[in-house]
């Protein structure tokens, strides 16, 4: 006789803990073919604000981390993920109905994205940053800092690929995110979790909420202590982002708007090369000046 | 002993040449609006310089026409190296009309004549050579892969440095390749039409640079305009905001340059003479209209009554009055209404128990005044504390530890500066890496270059101006994943 199988229960990831949501809510999640595949937690507004206090909480200290430090903790990460590989590669297969080797290959290329940040972190400063030949004997120095808390609506179609790629470039120089992951593919983002937990990123630097965007990103917008907001999830949803944009100017978040063809929101290619402007979306240039003499 | 007393050191009028009305500069040219026209005056006197003219919707809506011809047709097709050479023509002209300039700031603006001779006028040319440069050499800018222009840029500018927020506005949009349409602060037109007149000097292409005077309605003509792809704001953090809500859900981009609530933090190890003059420079420059101003004092307690001491018996050797008097150090208030602003903060500080003191210094007649004032005794939550005043007025709070300097700076929606006066390094660097704040300034205040980016964190606004970073709010680049 087989074996019975020990389902797991699929939860948020918080403050580096696996909360249920607040709210005892969860909604069925199918595969690509719509066959049930799990029960996940249905995040409410206060599991988004939970999250949020714990985004707050973790950030001076993930800020003040070296960017060593932080290059290596993103490192890890992609080790994580290559050890578990064959449950990513099952998972995205499940979520995004692609093949085998199509799954594996965005697994693969969500696993080198990673390291392609991990690089970044002691990187983008000298490459953004630098000495400003002022006119008068002043010591004039220009460089980039994490703005903060930044709210991130994950992409509804690149489960993980797509979730590694907007996810990677907030934290890799010292913010904290609060994600909302794809509404009907969470699987490979909880799954992510348990990677970041194992992979000594701190806990509260990354706070994965499953559930609905649209319930979820109007308190997200218009919080008070999130600093940025990237609406690149909205793309493919019945979410009115004109809406979250305008509620963001409440306090002048930064807004990284979805990517616009034809006049309506599409979910970027990702396997194109990334840049460096998902990185630069969420710096602050501080510039400090001070007098030269003898 | 006798004191000596200042003999009058008033700078010429003479080389002003003042028409008794201005229209608009559209396509080149200047056009009458067809909208209806207001007076400008001199805050100093009250005395009428001009009548200018009030764009309407549709004199905005002619000179976006004529900024998207000119980007189409000309500007765009230009090498940078060409667009380069109209931005160091227009650079040289400013420094050849320099006095021009300034003594028509002051009149206009009411900021004393030394400030706007050695500030204003030679950093806004400045600015102009600067990006001159930069125009032939975008690929090298580190700004992403084929930066290119966004096209038509919408840009609003404050009364508190009207030709300074000009060039900071003007000079990176023309060198990225951009056209713009330009609104001066309805208290202080003159100097951008002056500008105008320079444009035409350096043949500059008709509608390249378009500038259209009015007020809010104005402002909000140009946000709401379909034709422009981008706006560059300086002034409140309101307008701000509703700058921002208004183009949400929009292809247009935007960059705020906002309020601010600065704290300058004085530790007891700094240069006590230095610092006094620091803390004069940081918050009764320009009459305190600066958004960076330091109009928070931090002081650490221990030296706090010396401090207050030295502050105030420098205060009273300050000159306040002629702003074309060479020896004039505070001018006068901007408007009216900017002067009704800063007398009820100021009343709202006495009434919520801070202590006020003012020098006493005789104040001219006529026009709008306001004595350099200093309050003591001042807790975070009092509204003199928290609300950007933007004139004369500087609240004292203290701290013993830097860690409490760092969290009382940082207690603010703000973001825009901070000052650290101290003699030990560590602690600049450490206190500079603490403050939530774009620029930094220790042992010194109010710097400004540019080469130096500028902008604010929080509700200070987004993105900065000067500098190679100033240049990336001007273009769009390939994007990756």
């Amino acid at each position: 006789m087989s074996r019975v199988e020990v389902k797991k229960t699929y939860k948020l990831y918080v403050g580096g803990a696996f909360p249920r949501s607040e709210s005892g809510r969860s909604y069925e999640v199918a595969d690509s073919k719509g066959r049930f595949l799990a029960n996940a937690a249905l995040g409410s507004r206060k599991d988004a604000r939970d999250a949020v206090v714990a985004a707050r909480k973790a950030q001076a200290g993930w800020a003040g981390a070296t960017a060593y430090n932080r290059g290596q903790v993103l490192y890890r990460v992609a080790e994580v993920m290559e050890s578990r590989k064959a449950q990513f590669v099952e998972e995205v297969r499940a979520a995004e109905g692609l093949n085998p080797t199509r799954a594996a290959a965005a697994v693969d290329a969500a696993i080198d994205r990673w390291v392609w940040y991990a690089g970044w972190s002691d990187k983008f400063t000298q490459v953004l940053g630098g000495l400003n030949p002022v006119a008068g004997p002043y010591f004039n120095i220009s460089a980039p800092e994490p703005t903060g808390v930044v709210a991130v609506l994950a992409p509804q179609s690149s489960s993980l690929l797509g979730l590694v790629s907007v996810v990677a470039p907030v934290i890799v120089s010292g913010n904290t995110a609060v994600v909302v992951t794809s509404f009907n593919r969470p699987i490979p983002a909880i799954t992510l979790a348990e990677a970041l937990a194992t992979s000594d990123v701190p806990g509260g630097v990354v706070n994965l909420v499953t559930g609905n965007p649209a319930e979820m990103a109007p308190w997200l917008a218009s919080h008070r202590d999130v600093n940025a907001i990237d609406l690149t999830g909205v793309a493919d949803t019945d979410i009115a982002w004109a809406e979250l944009e305008r509620a963001a100017a409440d306090n002048l978040k930064r807004v990284r708007r979805p990517l616009i063809v034809d006049g309506s929101a599409v979910e970027p290619d990702w396997t194109l090369s990334p840049g460096l402007s998902r990185i630069e979306s969420y710096l602050e240039t501080k510039t400090v000046w001070h007098p030269k003499g003898k | 002993m006798t004191k000596f007393e200042y003999a009058p050191a008033p700078e010429s009028r003479a080389v002003v040449d003042l028409k008794p009305s201005y229209g608009l500069f559209i396509n080149g040219q200047f056009v009458d609006g067809t909208g209806t026209s207001f007076k400008t005056i001199s805050p100093a006197t009250e005395e009428v310089l001009a009548e200018v003219a009030e764009a309407s919707a549709a004199d905005v809506d002619a000179a976006v026409k004529a900024a998207r011809a000119a980007y189409t047709r000309v500007w765009s097709k230009l090498s940078g190296a060409d667009r380069g050479k109209y931005l160091f023509r227009i650079a040289r002209i400013l420094q050849e009309r320099a006095r021009e300039f300034a003594v028509l700031e002051t009149l206009d603006n009411g900021k004393p004549i030394k400030e706007s001779r050695d500030v204003d006028v030679p950093i806004a040319a400045a600015h102009f050579f600067y990006h001159a440069g930069w125009a032939d050499k975008l690929d090298y800018a580190s700004l992403g892969p084929n930066p290119r222009p966004h096209g038509v840029v919408g840009q609003i500018i404050p009364w508190n440095f009207p030709m300074l927020m000009l060039a900071w506005k003007i000079a990176p949009a023309l060198a990225t390749g951009n056209t713009v349409v330009l609104k001066p602060a309805e208290t202080t037109p003159l100097t951008a039409l002056l500008f105008a007149e320079v444009c035409q000097q350096a043949d500059l292409p008709p509608g390249v640079v378009n500038v259209v005077t009015g007020a809010g309605v104005t402002g909000q003509a140009i946000v709401d305009h379909p034709g422009i792809d981008k706006i560059a704001f300086t002034g409140s953090t309101g307008v701000g905001k509703a700058i921002a809500r208004a183009i949400a859900g929009t292809p247009k981009k935007a960059t705020l340059e906002l309020g601010g609530k600065a704290a300058n933090i004085i530790f007891d190890d700094a240069p006590i003479d230095q610092a006094v003059e620091g803390i004069i420079n940081g918050i009764f420059f320009n009459q305190g209209h600066v958004c960076c101003a330091g109009s928070r004092l931090l002081v650490q307690e221990s030296i706090a009554d010396e401090v207050d001491r030295r502050l105030k018996r420098r205060l009273q050797t300050l000159r306040v009055g002629d702003p074309l008097d060479k020896n004039t150090d505070v001018g006068a208030i901007n408007s009216r209404a900017q002067l009704d602003r800063i007398t009820s903060l100021v009343a709202a500080g006495e009434a919520e128990g801070a202590e006020r003191w003012d020098t006493g210094c005789p104040l001219p007649e006529k026009g709008f005044w306001f004595r350099p004032t200093v309050f003591t005794g001042v807790s975070q939550t009092h509204r003199i504390a928290q609300e950007e005043i933007f004139g004369p007025v500087v609240s004292v709070l203290t701290f013993r530890t830097p860690s409490e300097a760092v969290a009382k700076a940082n207690n603010t929606p703000y973001g825009l500066s901070a000052g650290i006066w101290t003699e030990k390094g560590s602690r600049i660097l450490w206190m500079a890496d603490q403050m939530r704040a774009g620029v930094v300034w220790a042992n010194t205040f109010n710097k400004f270059d540019p080469t130096s980016p500028f902008g604010g964190y929080k509700e200070s606004g987004y993105g900065r101006e000067g500098g190679r970073h100033g240049l990336a709010a001007y273009v769009t680049t390939g994007e990756g994943a």
